[in-house]
């Protein structure tokens, strides 16, 4: 019973990094309990539940091995896309924006998990593609298609920052897996080119939130207020924070959504700088160890999935935190594992179970 | 398997430049972080603590008017409103419904809140409702409180216990203009609801009346919440201000004035303390604190009465025969005796011209003693040639006219005593002997304000430069000394013993201003001036009675007088309006005036029969008003060719010029 094959599989996990991943959301657990003006309801205590089932699911994740996934990586891949699509045609039914699937138990938001799918199927196809073929053309316009058909679907819904994360992850596998240089500079030189007419493509408060990042004093009370504010709560912590339960911009409400996107300000308030670069320091554990966890790989298949995840879950992190910092314009990016709310939480531990499964088939032992 | 080893190396060089990339972001973002909240921290930390601290004004108490004993003439009495301010609001129609689901608004009072809202600047709040009671103030803080830009304010507001009676003097209250508040700059200014004062003394004390506005400092949510007190500093009430009126009297007198259009000025002759300065109709400066409908404004403006004018003090008239005491000190002053006297046939010729004594066949032999009491023209017109109007002039200026004073009033007219270097600088021509003889009976240029007439009195009265004042001094402080004017008792004694045969002796002018009050004497001068010149037509024809005359067309009636004879303690000065004769209607007011301050029973007894007529005769004006009301609805239904109802075509009128040459005066 004690040293069945399981107790083997667990200790074939690794453990320093669920360590990290428990003290990062045991992190953002504490900065809820603050931010709900230090009680457990209604965050922190739902938040706690659903870590622990989720992480639960993680380690489930972990144990599958890779080459099931790249079986699976096709069905799962149409399977989202199906959702997407069923998504948008309820929306357009039921009338407004819709990104919810609701099957009764859970609600299920199909283009979370499509930024894993994302990755996996293009992992997948870049796995069989073989080498000084990727930039071909009739190798090219598959996963032109695989990253642009979810991309519009979401785009529709409007949801522009997971539409983007969509897009990073896919874009980044292709970087991976070889496709030259020259044609993602060239790429590059026709986005900057084709900006204009991008814009006009923009609704008109996403242009308004891009106009204001630019320059927050143009709307002070509006929208320029959250970036403003998220600022004066980060600056206003200095080095060490006003302390735990301290923080007023977040108390006295002057900080937007300081339980979803803009939690980092929240925790900066009060924890100062040393938080601010504890949290830094945790995501960057994570990402050192996702690249170590690529270069390690067997298979072309599994080094693709590891980095592309990776690089997935650097983007939320990194634009998350830009935004918060006045780097970037506002978009709606929760930080994973500190921010409350499950979907987000949710892909980011499926995200993390699978880089698992693949350093666990790495510890394999050559049978 | 060649393949496989570049494709690993590939994904390796291409995997380490991605996390150097990951890498060179978390440095910028750590970069970023240390950046603001260490470099920047302490600019941060100040933002944070403005968002969080927010001051509140206390606006101050504005202070008391009192009366000369304490008597209150001004207070605040609290009222609760709900004021809107602008700058805050997003949607004005969501807002405005807002409010009417819990205070029914009308049509009205939407288009007066849309008014103000598109004319005022944004940050100066807009009235919505005033006067709540508590149940609906208590409603509405509950449940628009966080409606963002509506304020429920506690605020005072200024009561008049008296109306109308103190309206000139005290003047009213009322919201700042933007100019103010951009030239002054101070915040209790915007305060939802704050006051100043905008006329009377209530503008001129305003500094005073206002007091410092004191500041809570609160912790307060985005929404505006307050959390917690941090600390307060108090403000500081405006001062009571006390004045030298006395309220009842003031009371009286105005009640005494009836519907006249008249001001009535009384004063303290050792002191200077004006204890009553009315001027009547008036407005109800109640209204005019709050706002005044735009019916009443057109209607007070449009009242040949003037109720917006301040006559006591703005008012300018001329002062006809109680001028005579200026000329007659004059001429004693210039060496006149009190025997030399002239014949008075009712008639002085002067060149070609004739100028008229107001009793037509004349006052037969009239010397110094007997000039004033039978306010004889000739007698002035003689002796004012005689001496030149130089000597006029500055006698009437040592006595008080042609000047303004030192007092909390909007404002006062100087009015003109004229004289040839006057005369130069207003027309460009010399002086003319005439006009010498129509200012020695206080007619042709010469004009003075009702309150320049009550201290001409007092100055007669006390042989002192009495000065007068409006604010009581602070206690202990000495009574005002005043220099003596420098003219000799027996000069004064003469006039004044002219003036108690005005009133008292069986050839006076004023014997219906006779004292009531055994022991108890007046002394006093009559006046009636002239407001349009009579043709020589005219004269041929018969002088029209003045009560044949329409009202502007009338004389004015003025009346000055002082008691007690033996030690003068008062002065008085009555103005009425076209009030056809002064010794016939402005003697009795300043005789029941003076009454008062001695026995008030006594004089409170004639107010009946008076007030008593008075409503009678508004009931009749009523009831011909509704009456000619009626028959315009009628005549209205009535069909077209059965109306014969073209009205009967106004008299023609005569407007007077500046008063010229005098027909009969006295």
């Amino acid at each position: 019973m004690f040293n069945g094959p399981w107790l083997r599989e667990l200790s074939r996990l690794p453990w320093g990094i669920v360590l990290v991943i428990v003290a990062l959301a045991g992190f953002g657990m504490a900065v809820l309990y603050s931010a709900a003006g230090g009680a457990l309801q209604p965050w922190a205590l739902k938040q706690g539940i659903r870590f622990f089932i989720l992480a639960g699911l993680m380690l489930l994740v972990a144990q599958v091995r890779p080459a099931t996934w790249m079986k699976l990586a096709w069905p799962i891949y149409g399977g989202v896309l199906l959702a997407l699509l069923g998504v948008e045609i309820l929306g357009q039914v039921g009338g407004g924006s819709q990104r919810w699937l609701n099957l009764g138990v859970i609600q299920l938001q199909p283009s979370e998990l499509m930024k894993i799918a994302i990755v996996l199927v293009l992992a997948r196809y870049y796995h069989h593609v073989p080498r000084g073929y990727e930039t071909k053309l009739k190798a090219l316009w598959p996963p032109v298609a695989i990253i642009g058909a979810p991309m519009l679907l979401v785009m529709l819904q409007p949801d522009l920052g997971t539409a983007l994360s969509i897009g990073f992850g896919g874009v980044m596998v292709m970087f991976l897996a070889g496709v030259s240089m020259r044609l993602f500079m060239a790429s590059g030189v026709a986005l900057a080119a084709a900006m204009p007419l991008a814009w006009t493509l923009l609704h008109g408060y996403q242009q308004r939130r891009v106009m204001i990042f630019l320059d927050p004093s143009i709307d002070p009370r509006g929208a320029g207020y959250h970036i403003t504010q998220s600022k004066i709560a980060i600056g206003s912590g200095g080095f060490s924070g006003k302390g735990f339960l301290k923080g007023t911009q977040s108390h006295l409400d002057y900080l937007p959504e300081l339980h979803t996107d803009f939690i980092f300000a929240t925790m900066a308030e009060e924890w100062g700088l040393i938080g601010g670069l504890a949290i830094i320091i945790g995501f960057g554990v994570l990402l050192a160890w996702g690249i170590g966890v690529s270069l390690r790989a067997g298979t072309q298949f599994e080094r693709l999935l590891a980095m592309g995840l990776t690089a997935t879950l650097f983007f939320f992190l990194a634009v998350n935190m830009m935004m918060v910092m006045g780097l970037a314009p506002v978009v709606g990016i929760p930080l994973p594992l500190i921010s409350y709310g499950g979907s987000a939480m949710m892909t980011v531990l499926i995200l993390l179970g699978l880089i698992m499964g693949i350093t666990r088939e790495a510890n394999r032992p050559k049978d | 398997m060649k393949n496989e080893a570049s494709r690993e190396q590939r994904f390796s060089r291409r995997a380490l430049l991605l996390g150097g990339g990951m890498g060179s972001v978390g440095l910028l973002l750590a970069g970023r972080m240390a950046y603001l909240s260490i470099f920047e921290g302490e600019r941060y930390q100040l933002a944070s603590e403005n968002n969080r601290i927010q001051q509140r004004l206390i606006p101050p108490r504005r202070g008391w008017i009192v009366d000369r004993s304490g008597k209150p003439l001004a207070l605040n009495k609290p009222d609760y409103r709900l004021e809107l301010i602008p700058a805050d609001v997003t949607d004005l129609d969501a807002v405005l419904a807002e409010v009417g689901k819990v205070l029914p608004l009308g049509i009205e009072d939407e288009l007066r809140i849309r008014a103000d809202v598109a004319i005022q600047p944004k940050y100066m709040a807009v009235e919505v409702a005033r006067n709540l009671d508590w149940p609906a103030f208590a409603a509405l803080n509950v449940q628009v409180a966080d409606v963002p830009g509506l304020q429920p304010v506690r605020a005072f507001s200024r009561v008049y216990p008296d109306g109308e009676q103190f309206a000139h003097l005290l003047g009213y209250v009322g919201l700042p203009t933007p100019e103010q508040y951009k030239e002054q700059k101070d915040p209790v200014l915007i305060y939802p609801g704050f006051r100043i004062g905008k006329d009377g003394i209530e503008r001129h004390e305003d500094k005073v009346l206002r007091g410092k506005a004191g500041a809570r400092r609160e912790e307060v949510t985005a929404r505006g919440k307050v959390v917690r007190e941090l600390g307060i500093s108090p403000d500081e009430p405006g001062e009571t201000l006390r004045l030298t009126i006395d309220r009842d009297l003031q009371n009286y007198a105005a009640r005494r004035l009836g519907d006249n259009s008249a001001s009535v000025i009384v004063m303290d002759c050792e002191t200077g303390d004006v204890l009553a300065m009315v001027s009547m109709p008036a407005y109800d400066p109640n209204i005019f604190s709050t706002r005044v409908p735009s019916t009443l404004w057109k209607q007070l403006q449009e009242d040949d009465h003037t109720p917006l004018l301040n006559k006591s003090a703005m008012g300018l008239y001329p002062p006809g025969s109680t001028f005579k005491m200026v000329t007659a000190l004059a001429a004693l002053e210039a060496g006149v005796t009190p025997d030399q006297s002239v014949q008075c046939s009712g008639r002085y010729k002067l060149g070609n011209n004739t100028w008229h004594c107001h009793a037509r066949r004349g006052h037969g032999t009239v010397d110094m003693h007997s000039a004033l009491p039978k306010s004889c023209d000739t007698w002035f017109y003689a002796y004012g040639r005689q001496i030149g109007i130089e000597r006029i002039a500055d006698m009437a200026r040592r006595l008080g006219l042609g000047q303004k004073y030192e007092l909390p009033l909007a404002g006062q007219a100087a009015g003109i005593v004229p004289d040839n270097a006057w005369k130069q600088k207003r027309f460009g021509k010399a002086w003319n002997v005439g006009e010498t003889l129509n200012s020695s009976i206080g007619q042709g240029y010469i004009i003075a304000n009702p309150l320049q007439l009550a201290v001409m009195t007092a100055r007669i009265a006390s042989g002192k430069q009495v000065v007068p004042r409006l604010i009581l001094p602070k206690a202990g402080d000495a009574a005002p000394q005043f220099a003596s004017l420098g003219i000799p008792d027996e000069h004064m004694q003469l006039v004044r013993q002219g003036m108690i045969d005005v009133v008292n002796s069986g050839i006076g002018t004023a014997r219906g201003g006779r004292s009531p009050i055994g022991g108890i004497q007046f002394a006093g001068k009559t006046g009636t001036a002239q407001v349009r010149r009579i043709s020589a037509a005219e004269r041929r024809r018969g002088v029209l009675r003045n009560e044949q005359l329409p009202w502007k067309q009338r004389d004015h009636a003025l009346f000055v007088a002082f008691a007690p004879t033996e030690a003068p303690r008062y002065a008085v000065s009555v103005i009425i309006e076209h009030g056809i004769a002064g010794g016939r209607y402005a003697a009795p007011i300043a005789r029941d005036v003076l009454t008062y301050l001695f026995e008030p029973a006594a004089a409170l007894r004639a107010l009946a029969p008076i007030e008593k007529a008075m409503a009678a005769k508004r009931a009749a004006e009523a009831e011909a008003r509704a009456a000619e009301a009626r028959a315009a609805e009628e005549a209205k239904l009535m069909p077209a060719w059965l109306r014969a109802d073209a009205p009967p075509p106004p008299p023609p009128l005569v407007t007077g010029e500046t008063p010229q040459p005098p027909r009969d005066v006295e």
